[in-house]
């Protein structure tokens, strides 16, 4: 296997949904190919980041008018 | 209330019970107005979609039968919002995506990577600093739509492949080509804002 082709492989690989000979070619080719490894950690880091990272908040005056409109909204469906 | 568990609000929001259903708005309104506001990057927008999700909960609670996450299902009532936003604003009713987005067979090249080294934190250490949450978003921005609708639905959402595909009205084998494309697009520039340059590799191009 050569770089191009496990570039090609990544997601397949990253999301363990790869065929299992390809995944044992896919890690031989790493052991032996250091930046290869590398930019499949870097992938892994910038999914969890963005998986994981902080939500915004909402703006206040906003989040006000959503709950008291969701409050109405509620009293009106169950009377 | 973070102690109490989804299901449980779910059952009593069911119920009749406001202040449940109010527990679980607090506890995801962030996540959908965060959705909402990165897939349209505006933030009247993202409002009208976070107001539209939560009263079309409120709507139809009724017919939400607990087999999915109550956080999976509102987070794809606020996806198809925002795609209708989207759409309209390229003037299309019914069209779908790819088509919107995408009038030339998908043509895309895979990216290489050029800058690689290690990074010098982990996620973990990196993930609740206010400047990587701007940095994230500075580098999703530089994506096209086309990669940025797949990378926010596929990993950021976490819907398989085919629900990607579904959802956005694209093939699977294009989600796929743009998912790969989105990812090294994203990896190059946060590598390059928080690798370390002491481990920088250089690739061997005949390799
Ligand atoms: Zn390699």
């Amino acid at each position: 296997m050569k770089c191009e082709e496990l570039l090609k492989m990544l997601n397949e690989y990253v999301d363990g949904t790869v065929d299992p000979t390809v995944c044992e070619e896919f890690e031989q080719h790493m052991s032996g190919c250091n930046p290869c490894q590398v930019v499949v950690d870097n992938i892994r880091k910038t999914i969890t980041l963005y998986r994981n990272g902080e939500q915004y908040q909402l703006p206040i005056p906003f989040r006000d008018r959503l709950h008291s409109a969701l409050r109405q909204r509620w009293q009106e469906k169950r009377k | 209330m973070v102690t109490v568990d989804e299901s449980e609000l779910v059952t009593r929001a069911k119920a009749g019970d406001l202040e449940a259903f109010e527990a679980l708005t607090t506890r995801y309104e962030r996540r959908v107005y965060t959705l909402a506001l990165r897939m349209l990057h505006n933030e009247h927008d993202a409002e009208d979609v976070t107001q539209e999700t939560f009263m079309s909960a409120v709507e139809h609670l009724d017919g939400f039968r607990q087999e999915s996450r109550f956080s999976t299902w509102l987070l794809r009532i606020a996806t198809h919002a925002a795609l209708k936003i989207i759409r309209k604003r390229k003037g299309l009713d019914t069209i779908s995506l790819e088509e919107a987005t995408d009038p030339a067979p998908d043509g895309d090249t895979i990216p290489h990577p050029d800058y690689i080294a290690d990074w010098r934190q982990s996620p973990t250490e990196l993930v609740h600093s206010r400047e990587i949450q701007r940095l994230l978003d500075e580098a999703l921005e530089t994506l096209d739509e086309k990669h940025r609708l797949v990378f926010l639905l596929r990993d950021v959402q976490g819907l398989s492949i085919s629900e990607t595909a579904q959802t956005l009205g694209l093939s699977e084998p294009n989600v796929k080509v743009r998912l790969l494309r989105a990812r090294l697009l994203l990896r190059e520039q946060l590598t390059r804002k928080l690798g370390d340059a002491r481990t920088r590799l250089i690739r061997n191009h005949n390799h």
